[in-house]
């Protein structure tokens, strides 16, 4: 182990691969999480699975009928959604808080930031497959084969995510521990994408407007998880646009370990 | 072969959420902790200023000082938690950080699962745990409450466990702060034969500590930090004669 100035460039590349390639850490970190917040209640994360069912039933009966579209056509599609963005909103929110709530672990032991990024999103993922339960309980009730084809597709749709994930994590995560202030910018900011994204409302809704939608990144996130999740195929635009954000997206939060890295912890 | 070698290391910690600079006039006026200016209106704790050390196999350092001289974010520099923001450190060998009781410690899981879970954090792969976990309880003699969850365990059992789970594998470089010295006198013995046990497998320890005694035990050479500063380095009683006529 060294530090000097001119090896920053190492220790940012070091601090990714290390990260990635000691997944037993992360894996376990992100278990313990989910075993600590869901301690000695019964269903544990099923309970999540369970609110989110709720908020389905709600708002499918209500927004089904504004819409008048047919339960058959809008419930999966409402579901599928609402499923998708839920892991999508919680790695951007929970991602902000990535070290400050790892701050007594950062300042005890050298691990490197990567594993911490990782263990948000791993953590999300967990909770998204127990919400699967719902896509599965709606494909039986509305009588939806999935293909093995889909579900191939939504692994890799939630691979994609994930490793998104990973750099929203560190880069947010880096940005918010240093400038408090931006948590609760990122909370009402993605209570509005919510709304103006495509989720609870279909884009055939919005005629002469495909622009708007296309140009919504998170448009394409969650069709990249809730096509397969339809039995359909996301669009090809969905898959470049997602590839650019994450070339982008790694480039960037790379820049910005490289110039604050060795920071965060005085940060704390 | 450990080895530790820091060179003109400075550590300074940004403050962003303290404003008045009356605050800062106060500190600077007391006469403990590390220096504290103010560059472009942000406060910045120098907690070290310019220090220079090299440790070798064998070396067992006791690091004395006052409340907030910088003892603790030596340690820190040295487990590279902080990674200095003007200086080199250059450290070869593994390092067993034994800073914070707590660390890696669930309270709502048993004895047993955190062996698993600090010891993985420590760096000590699953398949070495699950070998010397036995092992690792026998030392803590915490017998059936070794099953039980962490929260029914009192300070000085929580103590034993981390302890015992820190020290399981022999670590070239183990850097101590001073809380882990509060067991009951039982257990230090057990804990001090234990960590001469590890020095005596050729390694390095940096402990800090106030008590001059335990130092002198534990110890051949020691380190006076003083607001972040190195005072004095050298044989345990020098030092500490000197740090104890500083009053």
């Amino acid at each position: 182990m060294s530090f000097h100035s001119e090896a920053q460039f190492k220790l940012a590349l070091d601090d990714v691969r290390k990260g990635f390639w000691q997944p037993g850490l992360w894996l376990m970190l992100g278990w313990q999480d989910i075993r600590q917040r869901f301690r000695r209640s019964m269903l544990g994360p099923l309970w999540l699975t369970l609110s989110t069912g709720f908020m389905l039933v709600a708002l499918g009966l209500v927004y089904g009928a504004i819409f008048k579209m047919p339960l058959q056509e809008y419930f999966p599609y409402l579901a599928a959604g609402v499923v998708a963005w839920t892991l999508i909103s919680s790695l951007i929110s929970e991602g902000c808080q990535t070290f400050i709530t790892s701050d007594a672990l950062i300042k005890q032991i050298r691990l490197p930031f990567t594993t911490h990024a990782c263990r948000v999103v791993w953590r999300n993922t967990i909770i998204f497959l127990h919400n699967l339960a719902i896509i599965v309980v709606v494909m039986l009730v509305f009588k939806i084969m999935p293909s093995v084809g889909s579900v191939l597709l939504l692994a890799v749709g939630l691979l994609a995510v994930m490793l998104n994930g990973v750099w929203v994590s560190l880069a947010l995560g880096l940005i918010c521990t240093r400038f408090r202030d931006v948590p609760p910018i990122v909370g009402s900011v993605l209570q509005l994408v919510f709304f103006v994204t495509p989720i609870i409302w279909h884009p055939s809704l919005l005629p002469g407007r495909q622009r708007v939608i296309s140009f919504n990144p998170f448009y394409h996130f969650i069709e990249l998880l809730r096509a397969p999740m339809l039995n359909t195929t996301p669009a090809a635009d969905s898959w470049r646009a997602v590839l650019a954000i994450t070339v982008v997206g790694w480039v960037v939060t790379f820049v910005l370990l490289l110039r604050a890295r060795r920071r965060i912890t005085y940060w704390l | 072969m450990a080895s530790i070698r820091l060179r003109g290391v400075h550590v300074e910690i940004p403050i962003y959420n303290t404003s008045a600079r009356s605050l800062k006039k106060q500190l600077v006026r007391a006469t403990t902790g590390g220096r504290i200016q103010s560059d472009h209106g942000i406060t910045v704790v120098r907690a070290l200023n310019g220090i220079d050390l090299e440790l070798n196999d064998g070396d067992r350092l006791g690091l004395v000082g006052s409340n907030g001289a910088g003892k603790t974010t030596l340690l820190r520099v040295l487990a590279g938690v902080y990674e200095p923001t003007r200086g080199s450190i250059t450290v070869a060998g593994s390092i067993m950080p034994l800073l914070d009781v707590a660390m890696g410690i669930d309270m709502d899981s048993t004895g047993m699962e955190n062996i698993m879970l600090r010891g993985r954090l420590l760096g000590i792969d699953r398949r070495q745990l699950l070998e010397l976990r036995d092992q690792i309880s026998e030392f803590t003699e915490l017998g059936e409450y070794i099953h039980m969850p962490v929260r029914t365990y009192s300070s000085g059992m929580v103590l034993r466990l981390a302890f015992g789970i820190s020290t399981c594998v022999t670590p070239e470089i183990v850097l101590m702060d001073e809380y882990f010295a509060v067991g009951d006198a039982h257990f230090m013995r057990k804990a001090e034969r234990r960590l001469i046990d590890v020095v005596a497998k050729a390694g390095i320890i940096v402990f800090a500590s106030h008590s001059g005694d335990l130092i002198r035990r534990l110890c051949n050479k020691a380190l006076w930090v003083h607001a972040g500063e190195a005072r004095a380095l050298g044989s345990t009683d020098e030092v500490l004669a000197q740090y104890a006529a500083s009053g």
